[in-house]
């Protein structure tokens, strides 16, 4: 190493100092580098062409071999999706049920709480604190919290029902409304994350913008309309990518919700990621598994792509 | 999308933008103030209702009253006392700790060399380092757990700390937000010290590490409860009771036919409360960094 250049060295040619200079910083560089770049090649990048790979095979890890089977499972991906009915299918259905429910219902409720709280003083630090506490807490633990607030009977929700003298609902236990019990429970966590991100956003617009609204006499409404919801254009591209691959991913809050966490009643709550899992870790179909995880990654890289292209015609 | 990095998440609010002040303002004023009220009220009674049962002796779960007619705490020593809960605590905190550690440093310097090192393959290696966070930890849980069974190194990975925590060692999300900071270090300040005979390592010691506490802090921070809250990995890579972590084992707790409902409560109780202990060590932490990284965003 040449840490220390002697002073001497220095009346060297500058150049030549530098070419040294350049070059030590090379070779420093992929030594700071070489752990990095051996985890992400060895725990991110080999294990997610071996899953590529797994998916090809009929993998079982307890079985004595793993034969070849090309495009199988993906086949018997395609067969479960065109029954009538199948756990597959229903955690796909599913899994859009959750999505296109939840993303919406979550934003629209977060935009709105973001503009009210970014209006006022009093408390603020309070509100934010409430907001986020939820999204800083283990899904597992809230969502066996929510498992007893639903319960019939002694659980709040259906303790309260009977005190405004409505009717007990069986939440959990009914297949109609199992899922919406889940989402609520998940829209509810998610929920602060999406306001904080908001209220970075609204803070980034110019406040001239508003004043010179305000001295044009605009309306709340048009002013939210025509200054606030174009230039908040990017945070809401941002979070519904965000939200819309948090949603595709679900899986702890059924696994804890749901009857030893099978995603019932009558796979009314299942989703892809928890077919993975017991496909994966009860049944040991683990290439059938891996092909589920295949389709799964495929979706979250589309809407990758979209956000790059959304984000990138902006900037032209 | 400079405006996400985590420390902007807690920047206070310098101004209030009140929007036509005047007409009818105090109405919508107080009809903000009702609709956040509530939906605060909302966000905090499941919390308050897992604390109250949590101090509920066992004949009163099935009864409908709110808050416990003889508070106990009777639960807390029964899961201390009778469950690996114990165990989890330390588990949870061994690994969340150890994987915070690690990323502090190895985020940080990658963060730090992608910044101001120019070599030859940077932007391959910085692409390959982002394109990982697309890919989604689902679609590497199998392989993971094949890998764990028969790894290079030891026995086996299953029901060690080292095998919980590896998948999180070092993240790509980290090395981003570690660049754009470290962006933030003057040449002038390094060059400096290389004509001093500091060395290139000393340069990240006692250099750029010391000027990026803020955002080393923030990234501690969701680090640590991301780790503490991690559970699909987790339930894999355990299968003794004594390995589990916190969330693995709360799920767990009811494998039997009954649901001890009084003792889960418990469970998630003490599981949320070191997460407000960290948020409030580091509060002042935290604002101080969004100070900083406010300044470029």
């Amino acid at each position: 190493m040449i840490d220390n250049p002697d002073k001497s060295n220095r009346a060297n040619a500058d150049k030549g100092f530098r070419w040294t200079l350049a070059r030590r910083k090379v070779v420093w560089a992929y030594i700071f580098l070489a752990i990095p770049i051996i985890f992400f090649a060895y725990i991110r990048i080999y294990p997610a062409l071996f899953a590529f790979q797994m998916s090809l095979h009929d993998y079982n890890p307890l079985a004595a071999e793993q034969p070849y089977v090309g495009l199988e499972n993906y086949e018997k991906l395609l067969d479960e999706l065109n029954k009538r009915k199948s756990p597959t299918k229903a955690a796909f259905q599913n899994t859009a049920n959750y999505l296109l429910l939840g993303v919406p219902i979550q934003l629209c409720l977060a935009l709105m709480i973001s503009l009210m709280l970014n209006e006022i003083r009093f408390m603020s630090t309070f509100y934010r604190i409430m907001f986020f506490l939820p999204f800083v807490t283990s899904t597992i633990a809230i969502a066996w919290v929510f498992r007893m607030l639903y319960q019939p009977r002694f659980g709040l929700i259906n303790v309260m029902l009977q005190l405004v003298s409505l009717p007990q609902q069986p939440f959990l236990n009914s297949p109609k409304q199992a899922l919406p019990s889940v989402l609520s429970l998940v829209i509810w966590q998610g929920m602060g994350f999406a306001v904080i991100i908001f209220l970075a956003g609204l803070k980034q617009i110019p406040r001239t913008y508003y004043e010179a609204a305000e001295v044009d006499g605009a309306s709340r409404w048009h002013t939210f309309r025509f200054i606030t919801l174009p230039l908040l254009n990017p945070t809401i591209v941002f979070l519904l990518v965000l939200q819309t691959i948090s949603f595709l991913r679900m899986f702890a809050p059924v696994l804890a919700m749901t009857e030893q966490g099978r995603g019932g009643p009558l796979d009314a709550t299942t989703t892809v990621v928890l077919r993975v899992y017991r496909e994966a870790f009860t049944s040991f179909n683990m290439g059938y598994a891996s092909s589920l995880t295949v389709v799964l990654f495929v979706f979250i890289l589309i809407i990758t792509i979209i956000q790059l292209r959304v984000t990138a015609r902006r900037i032209n | 999308m400079e405006s996400i990095t985590p420390s902007n998440l807690f920047r206070e609010r310098s101004d209030s933008r009140a929007v036509g002040s005047g007409r009818g303002e105090w109405k919508y004023r107080a009809f903000s103030y009702l609709v956040l009220t509530v939906c605060a009220l909302t966000m905090g009674v499941p919390f308050i209702w897992m604390l109250s049962t949590s101090f509920k002796p066992e004949k009163e779960i099935l009864r409908r009253n709110f808050f416990p007619n003889q508070a106990t705490v009777d639960n807390y020593s029964e899961v201390v006392t009778e469950t690996d809960l114990p165990l989890w605590y330390k588990n949870s905190f061994i690994v969340a700790v150890f994987s915070t550690i690690s990323v502090a440093f190895f985020d940080s310097l990658a963060g730090y060399v992608f910044a101001k090192y120019q070599f030859p393959g940077k932007r391959p290696i910085f692409i390959i380092f982002l394109t990982s966070l697309m890919v989604p930890t689902e679609m590497l849980i199998i392989p993971w757990f094949i890998m764990s069974s028969n790894p290079p190194i030891g026995g086996t990975w299953v029901d060690t700390y080292w095998g919980i925590a590896f998948p999180g060692v070092i993240t790509a999300s980290g090395i981003f937000l570690m660049r754009q900071f470290m962006q933030g270090v003057p040449d002038e300040l390094l060059d400096a010290g290389r004509i001093d005979g500091v060395s290139e390592f000393g340069l990240y010691w006692r250099v750029a590490v010391p000027l990026s506490l803020p955002a080393i802090g923030a990234l501690c921070i969701f680090n640590f409860l991301g780790n503490w809250n991690a559970f699909i990995w987790p339930l894999i890579a355990t299968s003794k009771s004594e390995m589990f972590t916190l969330p693995v084992g709360i799920q767990l707790f009811s494998s039997e036919a009954q649901t001890p409902w009084n003792l889960i409560m418990t469970g998630a109780s003490l599981s949320v409360v070191p997460l407000l202990i960290v948020v409030i060590i580091f509060q002042r932490y935290i604002i101080e960094g969004i100070a900083l990284t406010g300044l470029k965003g």
